[in-house]
């Protein structure tokens, strides 16, 4: 509680956090939706927005509101799923290669180096091209959180590596604590703060790839998510045709996810590194 | 001698392993599938429906069993993907059959290189200057309005940022062109005309890459320049009473700018995608566009060609920057 109310301080956390809460609450309103966000001509085409409307409707006949609930709650559910397949990946490899050492970090750091090198770009457009006829929610999230853990696994391990050369590692291991013990004990309390950072930028990543993935066709489009609504948006020729509210809707509130998972992991990413902290109070 | 040792050789081997464990990925991803998938391709293909060329799937389906070779063991088959590959033959491309793949990426890879070697130049040095001036002179109110702005810039990925720019630019206030890297029937030729309308083609795609580019710059080098300034050397130049201007030109800067080569060759293939993914936005003429073109078409051949190229350059890229980096740190050329 204590911690929460330290982070609010930070009015870029605070700011960021209530853009998430409201992004959520989105998601949580699809729900209660009066329409089946598959169905098309299900009410009157191309209104723009009115009461009755919120953002008015598009020209597949679907209400653009109601559509974005379900398609923040897609994109977010689809962000958490993939970020979680790889923060696993990341903390085995970072605690491998930190506490190991030697040939299996030296082994793991050259693939994790070749993955930050690589255009990652082109070989998820690659494999997605594969799995092209059975895209769906689930193999999208396998394939992004296949890939996406190079760079936070290196984050783990420089932690690990300064952990490993710590006083109390040494007064652990000298009274013979099991290794199993001291990582899941001690060094997961140094680590946790860590992987939910690294999560939280890791999920921005996941719904910007989602929406290049779907823009360039890659995807499965009839799950609404925040990149097939922009396709359909952009495939409709929606600017030119003036429906401004189907495509300012998904645009706005992926910038607005994008900003604020920023401004929380940038929040708790300084309230977790004191110095910066300290930085921070010395600046004002 | 010491230094080729230390420094050089192993670069060089870096290079030769990354290198090969990316062609490999390349190698093995299309035979992660269970089935065929040179059935599975030529099935998406039929379904697309429309007329192909029988030559066309014949040559294709040809091209694919040469280099996957599945009848052969999987060792043969590696063995045959490399000799095709050192040959620079990727087979012909699919959607303009019978074109040579590496024909269709030479023509795209001077636009790719032209803008992400500008944008790239620019922002890391744009972003880098207002980074450090923001991280050192922590008090200014210009800079911290840059701050916010960056803020706001970085977390948005190179699709967004472009479709949003288009939008604002293109349509609402026409003031760049849309799609393209020329007008259309434009003779090509190096009089000022034509190069008047490249960059006006150019101009917004560059500058939804530069943007980013800046941001990230500016966000890392404000982070490094904090440290340093809390550096002894910092403390003990402020207390010889050298300028402060020269101390953040002549000592701060010169070691902040050390990691942030670093950095960039470790986000090259970062920036790489980001540049082909801004050019599927602006329809620009490039690798991006002809990747586009080629996921469109199922053009398997292409897309293959086009992440081998992209592969070997970005490595190359990296390289070079590394081998750069001693005319910067002196630390390493004395060592």
């Amino acid at each position: 509680m204590k911690t929460l109310r330290d982070l609010c301080r930070d009015s870029r956390f605070s700011l960021g956090a209530v853009v998430v809460l409201i992004l959520l609450l989105l998601a949580l309103l699809s729900f209660f939706s009066p329409y089946d966000p598959i169905e098309w001509r299900v009410v009157q085409r191309d209104l723009p927005p009115s009461w009755k409307h919120l953002l008015g409707t598009d020209s597949k006949g679907q209400d653009v509101f109601w559509q974005m609930t379900f398609a923040v709650r897609n994109s977010l559910a689809l962000a958490v799923f993939a970020a979680a397949i790889s923060r696993v990946i990341a903390v085995v490899v970072g605690l491998l290669a930190g506490y190991s050492g030697g040939l299996i970090d030296r082994v793991l750091m050259f693939i994790s180096d070749g993955f930050l090198v690589m255009p990652l770009f082109l070989i998820i457009v690659m494999l997605a091209m594969l799995v092209r006829e059975h895209m769906n929610t689930v193999n999208l999230a396998l394939l992004l959180g296949a890939l996406g853990w190079a760079w936070d696994a290196r984050l783990i391990r420089s932690q690990v590596l300064s952990l490993r050369e710590r006083e109390f590692t040494y007064t652990a291991i000298l009274s013979g604590t099991p290794t199993r013990k001291l990582i899941f004990n001690e060094y997961s309390l140094f680590i946790t703060p860590l992987v939910f950072t690294t999560l939280i930028n890791n999920m921005a990543w996941v719904v910007g790839m989602e929406i290049t993935l779907a823009l360039i066709g890659l995807t499965n489009l009839n799950i609404p998510t925040l990149g097939a609504m922009l396709r359909w948006a952009v495939s409709y020729q929606a600017m030119l045709l003036g429906l401004w509210w189907w495509l300012l809707a998904p645009i706005g509130v992926s910038i607005a996810l994008f900003v604020a998972l920023y401004l929380v992991s940038l929040g708790t990413s300084e309230y977790l590194d004191p110095r910066a902290r300290i930085q921070r109070v010395g600046a004002r | 001698m010491r230094f080729v040792r230390r420094y050089l050789i192993p670069r060089l081997i870096q290079y030769v392993l990354v290198t090969w464990l990316g062609i490999t990925v390349v190698f093995i991803i299309p035979r992660l599938l269970p089935s065929d998938p040179i059935e599975s391709m030529v099935a998406t293909l039929q379904a697309q429906g429309t007329f192909r060329d029988p030559e066309a799937v014949r040559q294709m389906v040809d091209t694919l069993r040469d280099m996957y070779g599945l009848e052969k063991s999987l060792p043969e088959q590696y063995i045959s993907f490399w000799k095709r590959l050192l040959s620079a033959d990727f087979g012909p491309s699919y959607f303009s059959f019978p074109t040579p793949v590496i024909k269709l990426i030479g023509r795209s890879f001077p636009w790719t290189v032209g803008l992400l070697l500008t944008t790239t130049v620019l922002s890391w040095i744009i972003g880098n200057i207002t980074g450090g001036l923001s991280g050192y002179f922590t008090g200014n109110r210009l800079l911290k309005i840059v701050d916010w702005i960056v803020m706001f810039l970085r977390p948005i990925p190179y699709y967004v940022l472009g479709l949003t720019l288009v939008i604002l630019f293109a349509y609402l206030l026409p003031l760049f062109p849309f799609e393209g890297g020329y007008t259309i029937g434009a003779k090509i030729a190096f009089t000022w005309s034509f190069i008047k309308d490249v960059l006006r083609h150019a101009f917004l795609p560059a500058l939804s890459l530069s943007l980013l580019g800046v941001a990230v710059n500016h966000q890392t080098m404000r982070l490094i320049i904090q440290g340093v300034k809390e550096e002894d050397y910092i403390r003990y130049a402020k207390i010889a009473a050298v300028k402060e201007r020269a101390i953040f030109g002549r000592y701060a800067m010169k070691n902040a700018i050390l990691p942030q080569i670093t950095g960039l060759t470790l986000s090259l293939g970062q920036i790489f995608g980001g540049a082909l993914i801004t050019e599927i936005v602006f329809s620009y003429p490039g690798l991006g566009f002809l990747l586009y073109r080629a996921i469109v078409n199922s053009d398997y051949n292409l897309i293959m060609g086009i992440t081998t190229i992209s592969i070997i350059a970005i490595t190359t890229l990296i390289l070079l920057v590394d081998l750069l980096y001693p005319l910067f740190d002196p630390r390493i050329r004395f060592r």
